[in-house]
């Protein structure tokens, strides 16, 4: 993992600062949490806001026209200093679609040093489409023909699990009770107190066979980043910043076999036989094979708990062990806080809910602060290489790879 | 006074009784088979695009996963708010003709409780919900006694 001076042939961009706003229900604007985080990266980095030549937003839907478009609200609530400015939505891949724009402009040289934001206000309950009568939007569909919330998808998703891999909601339980105990020691996290197995099985089923405490809340919340060309952080006094190695955005391949939120149904496979792989699974193999790593090289990996479910689906789909192991990896310890390949250390969704397009920012804030050893009672010894991984509504395949 | 049956949504389903049917499409040129049916463009990408035709999708499937909804859905999902919530499930099908899974409603009065991966189902004509003039009508799927 030595750095190649950042002359551009891994495509490497320098991670300068991270920052965040607590996870909360604080009932403020998106702006101002969007605004504490990015002051939080910029401080990190050491940096003025108006060295900063481009800023990227990642977009809420929230606050009427969407996110107000997002990049140009941040930057003129930190004051208008002339930046390039991208706003970027891609749902739950927004934050990623941020990091890997860019990206995209450090390494083509078009900005030497970008600022990327996302933050969010969340409604209360469960998420909802657009208004008006709208009959060619899956999404929309999904609501008025079916009433089918995300939480069912989920639940969904956790069923055939317990019927193709014999996982149980004690082992769901667990994902909860390890992540709650991680999000104990994270003052940015929402929920900070410890969970047991019991406290989840007496929470109330929403989907089944899923209760309340395996399902993860939408929060208010902001996360920021400062990203630089290598170039720029050695002149800036940073030889051996965080870097990012890969982003993955890839999507599905037809035919999609596996029912994904918010379709109604799947793709046909009659015709085309579908890939050996799920879009999950080829979300993580875009992103090894760009970083030049496998799933064994990994410290540690942030993975969208949505569900504590779909915690257990993403380490096989990041190839942490094989296809219906998952359970067996959770119950030996291997994802826990010292254990082989720690997962969200930082308390995952579980302990944050939610903030869409901050969330994926946010993710690779935790990598920053374990791979420079900042995480304190949450760190992962000698942390080296870590992964995020997530997928956007309708395709948007998102994963980061951070490196130091 | 009686309402007008209305599709809640057009074309998806049609049909009474044992002849009732989801509709989907299916390119003339590769046989890739679309729900819901897609009428512009065939979406393989190995395919130039030929015609697509409107075809019933098989009756029968058996169950891929299975949920239900506790809690009331939100806009636009339409419920009286002044009645308890009553939870229905929500049954995905897999149709082995089709390669394909189809989320769905289940029948009134079925529950998760009687209803295993694997379990042959049917797919029924239903009610989604009614108001002045209109009863919506959907498709739903029942199990059809036979276990896999």
């Amino acid at each position: 993992m030595a750095a190649d001076g950042g002359d551009g042939m891994t495509g490497e961009v320098a991670v300068l600062g991270a920052g965040m706003h607590p996870w909360g229900k604080w009932g403020h604007s998106f702006v101002e949490y969007g605004v504490t985080a990015a002051q939080a990266a910029l401080a990190d980095a050491g940096l003025d806001w108006r060295d900063i030549g481009s800023v990227v937003g990642a977009d809420t839907v929230r606050g009427g026209y969407p996110g107000y478009v997002a990049g140009a609200t941040f930057a003129k609530a930190l004051g208008w200093q002339g930046a390039r400015v991208t706003s970027v939505y891609a749902a739950c891949a927004s934050g990623a679609q941020a990091v890997n724009t860019a990206r995209a402009q450090l390494l083509s040289g078009l900005a030497d040093v970008v600022l990327v934001v996302g933050a969010d206000a969340a409604p209360k309950g469960f998420f909802r489409p657009a208004g008006g009568d709208r009959q060619d939007d899956p999404d929309w569909l999904r609501f008025r023909v079916l009433g089918a919330t995300n939480p069912t998808y989920f639940g969904l998703y956790a069923r055939r699990r317990m019927a193709v891999h014999g996982d149980t909601p004690e082992d769901f339980a667990q994902v909860k009770v390890k992540n709650s105990a991680m999000g104990a020691l994270n003052s940015h996290a929402r929920y900070r107190k410890r969970v047991t197995a019991e406290e989840v099985a007496a929470s109330a089923v929403v989907a089944d066979p899923l209760r309340l405490l395996d399902i993860c809340a939408t929060s208010d919340g902001g996360a920021a980043l400062v990203l630089s060309s290598m170039e720029f952080a050695r002149r800036h006094g940073a030889p051996d910043p965080v870097r990012i190695r890969a982003v993955s955005t890839v999507t599905p391949r037809y035919p999609s076999t596996v029912l994904d939120l918010p379709d109604i149904a799947t793709d046909s496979a009659v015709a085309v036989e579908p890939a050996a792989e799920t879009f999950r699974a080829s979300i993580a193999r875009a992103a090894y094979e760009e970083a030049g790593i496998g799933p064994e090289d990994l410290s540690l990996a942030e993975v969208y708990d949505l569900s504590t479910a779909l915690e257990l689906q993403w380490y096989e789909d990041l190839g942490l062990c094989a296809e219906g192991e998952a359970a067996k990896l959770l119950r030996e310890g291997a994802t826990s806080h010292g254990g082989r390949i720690p997962v969200n250390v930082s308390g995952g969704l579980a302990s944050f809910g939610e903030a869409v397009p901050a969330q994926a920012i946010a993710q690779v804030c935790e990598l920053v602060r374990q791979l420079r050893e900042e995480a304190g009672d949450r760190q992962v010894a000698g942390a080296r290489v870590g992964i995020t991984a997530n997928q956007g509504l309708l395709g948007h395949g998102s994963a980061v790879i951070a490196v130091r | 006074m009686s309402r007008t049956r209305t599709p809640v949504v057009d074309g998806w389903f049609a049909g009474d009784g044992d002849d009732f049917r989801l509709l989907g499409t299916r390119c003339s040129l590769c046989a890739s088979v679309f729900f819901p049916r897609e009428d512009a463009h065939c979406r393989n990408p190995a395919c130039h695009g030929g015609d697509l035709a409107q075809i019933p999708l098989s009756r029968h499937g058996r169950i891929w996963s299975y949920t239900d909804s506790r809690y009331r859905p939100p806009s636009p999902y339409v419920t009286n708010p002044e009645l308890p919530w009553e939870p229905y499930a929500l049954i995905a099908v897999e149709l082995a003709a089709e390669r394909i899974v189809v989320l769905g409603q289940a029948a009134p009065g079925v529950t998760v409780a009687e209803l295993t991966v694997g379990m042959e189902v049917e797919v029924v004509p239903g009610v989604l919900h009614e108001d002045a003039e209109t009863t919506w009508t959907t498709w739903q799927w029942r199990p059809t006694g036979v276990t896999a």
